[in-house]
């Protein structure tokens, strides 16, 4: 049975978008469509109040996941990404907010979809994006007291020696010339498996 | 000395008596006591399963019926360290497991054995990345690595095979004859 919300729900993300547009004319910097994939990009100053409007009036009931993007030597560097479904309408969408390379942080929305708690803590973990007002921000992967956000790409593939006494310790793995990568385009397959390769040379 | 044909009842006594003994014969047998522990260690080899990844699959595997450790005695799989000769490290050693495994290991009382199972525990394996120890042999000395991602049930036999043969080999007690004599005297 349709209440007075569910009749207002967006039928396509098209309409989801621009009622976003509509109610938060600040708020949304920019919106793109790919291969009929929705994105929009906020101002991460108003990520709770929007993504609470997408919950509760555009009936997006389901965060899919919340991840992270360093865009190294751009400006602003980090993009955190929600995915957005609704399993009301079957509508997704996708909103980013960037961030500056300087203590990036962004306010929490674990308040609104309890299971971006552990989302928000692997991106804390893994690239030190903080998140204001989590109520339990620690590292999820890797322990207290790991120096390093491994998925930064100034950190190296092969990891850098850490040592936490009676916790863990980390050092370096040997490439052997270079990481497992592929060569794609012409040749056999031969050519384009998966190998050590030169770093420097791709 | 009972004369021969003074009394021909008693005459299988003296020879039974010198030479054959009927309530052990067939019951003993001469060794050496290093060879004698070496055999029953050797054949029976308690695991710790060290289960870190999908190698524990392959080891679960070895154990079930098909292939049956327990034709080498090494069936029983002990969940408590203080209960375990080898630990069979199977799978992906983490860092943030690593000093996890090491304590366990430092709780398998003496004599003990290690078996680097698969590519992940030999070397880190396909992992070569910020998270995963390059190898378990860092932190405790392994007597048998086994190739293979993940190995086979009959491979990891077949390491458990050269480890009997490595135990077999051992010095158990002759290394430990000058304390023992001091004690003794």
């Amino acid at each position: 049975m349709l209440t007075e919300v569910d009749t207002q729900l967006p039928d396509s993300a098209e309409s989801a978008v621009a009622k976003l547009k509509a109610q938060f004319p600040d708020a949304v910097q920019s919106s793109k469509e790919f291969r009929g994939e929705q994105t929009i990009v906020i101002d991460p100053a108003s990520n709770v109040e929007l993504l609470t409007y997408c919950r509760d009036t555009l009936g997006f009931d389901f965060l899919v996941d919340v991840c992270s993007v360093d865009n190294a030597g751009q400006d602003p560097r980090f993009e955190v990404v929600y995915h957005l479904y609704s399993y009301t309408t079957l509508i997704s969408l996708r909103v980013k907010a960037f961030l500056g390379e300087d203590e990036p942080t962004i306010g929490t929305v674990a308040g609104i979809w309890a299971t971006a708690d552990w989302h928000e803590r692997e991106v804390y973990d893994m690239m030190g994006i903080t998140f204001a007002n989590h109520r339990d921000l620690r590292r999820i992967l890797m322990w207290e007291g790991y120096p390093f956000y491994p998925l930064r790409k100034e950190f190296p593939l092969g990891g850098k020696p850490s040592e936490m006494p009676d916790v863990a310790f980390t050092g370096v793995a040997q490439l052997e010339g270079g990481p497992f990568v592929t060569a794609p385009g012409p040749g056999d397959t031969k050519t384009r498996e998966p190998r050590s390769r030169d770093q420097d040379r791709g | 000395m009972v004369a021969p044909n003074d009394s021909p009842e008693e005459t299988p006594l003296v020879t039974t008596n010198a030479a054959y003994d009927s309530k052990v014969e067939g019951n003993v047998i001469v060794t050496q006591v290093d060879a004698a522990i070496n055999w029953m260690r050797k054949n029976s080899l308690w695991p710790m399963p060290m289960g870190l990844a999908c190698c524990a699959i392959e080891l679960m595997a070895t154990g079930a019926s098909r292939f049956d450790i327990s034709r080498f005695g090494a069936e029983v799989m002990r969940f408590s360290p203080r209960q375990s000769d080898v630990m069979i490290v199977a799978g992906t050693v983490t860092y943030k497991m690593s000093l996890a495994v090491k304590r366990i290991w430092d709780q398998m009382p003496e004599p003990k054995w290690c078996i680097a199972m698969g590519a992940c525990a030999s070397s880190g394996g396909m992992y070569r990345s910020y998270a995963t120890l390059q190898g378990i042999d860092q932190l405790i000395p392994v007597d048998v690595y086994i190739s293979g991602c993940p190995p086979r049930p009959e491979a990891l036999i077949d390491g458990l095979m050269k480890l009997q043969k490595l135990v077999e080999e051992e010095e158990s007690l002759a290394a430990l004859k000058p304390e023992i004599t001091k004690a003794l005297s």
